[in-house]
């Protein structure tokens, strides 16, 4: 066994503990991927039976912020791979810093998603009270509708992504987490905020390439 | 750790590249191949995530099929939903109207 570590009950070896911790993860990451799923159900439905009118709107979005923001998300991700990385080699101070790092541009992500809403809204284009004075065509307030619910939903994740990131970043800084005892925390907790990611990745070009 | 840095780095270099091939080609005048392509590079986008940053190549057939499962129901969720609207027409060409 390479990795001593703490094997709880029904488990043998820390292997096998590891391998059902993420199969675990992942059976729930699949079922984050059809609650996405059901909007995106709905965006590509809307999007071939209201094209032209999709098209105008995904136009007025602010796509250079969602360029920037996609950006930084994909650097956190690259942070958080390193910090399985750090966490796995036994490294427990770096894996704590990168942690903080990936949570960190979380952060930037929400920062940046904040500032895109207020300016949709100063624009008219938010579907929410006093902000939605351009929205009088129902395509046009059913494509904002998609985009508030869908960005909103994952914004959500981002901000559960970015507190369980400071909870164990904040453990690893007081010992309470160890490495590389525990890194299969780390690989579990990372494949949460990847999955945010990819979810991301999708989202974009539903959004704002829709040409 | 130092042995990572190189791939993942690379990786990180290309879901950059991508991006920026995507955005690029939204100012294209595609027409209706637009969405095929930036859905393609969104997917190249997130096996390049899954595989290296989430560390699926190093992993049992267990966790990769729990992905893949809910890859296969999301797959009946889209394409049931969307047979509809693809097929209203061609059933019955004047419905609707």
């Amino acid at each position: 066994m390479t990795r001593s570590g703490l094997v709880e009950e029904p488990f043998s070896d820390p292997e096998q503990q590891r391998r059902a911790a993420l199969f675990g993860m992942t059976i729930f990451l699949a079922t984050e991927i059809l609650l996405f799923g059901g909007i995106f159900a709905a965006l590509i439905f809307y999007q071939a039976a209201h094209r032209e009118i999709f098209v105008e709107t995904s136009r007025e979005l602010h796509i250079w912020i969602a360029t920037g923001n996609t950006v930084v998300l994909l650097t956190s991700s690259l942070f958080a791979a390193l910090a399985v990385a750090a966490a796995k080699a036994g490294n427990g101070k770096a894996t704590g810093w990168l942690l903080g790092v990936t949570a960190a541009l979380g952060l930037a992500f929400l920062g940046l998603k904040g500032w895109e809403y207020a300016l949709e809204y100063g624009e008219g284009l938010l579907p929410l009270a006093g902000g939605d004075a351009k929205l009088g065509e129902p395509g046009k307030r059913l494509f904002m509708d998609l985009y508030l619910m869908a960005t909103g939903l994952h914004a959500v994740h981002v901000t559960i992504g970015v507190c369980l990131l400071l909870f164990i970043a904040a453990r690893i800084a007081t010992r309470a987490t160890r490495m590389p005892e525990q890194a299969t925390t780390i690989e579990v907790s990372t494949l949460y905020w990847h999955l945010i990611d990819v979810i991301w990745v999708f989202l974009f070009p539903a959004l704002y390439l829709v040409r | 750790m130092r042995s990572e840095l190189r791939p993942l780095a690379l990786v990180y270099l290309g879901l950059l590249a991508l991006l920026a091939l995507t955005v690029a080609g939204s100012f294209l005048p595609l027409g209706h191949a637009s969405p095929a392509v930036s859905f393609g590079i969104a997917m190249a986008k997130a096996l390049l995530i899954v595989w290296f940053f989430m560390g699926f190549r190093r992993e049992g057939w267990a966790v990769r099929l729990a992905v893949l499962a809910g890859l296969v129901w999301l797959t009946i969720l889209l394409s049931l939903t969307l047979l509809d609207l693809l097929t209203r027409n061609w059933l019955m060409p004047h419905f609707g109207t």
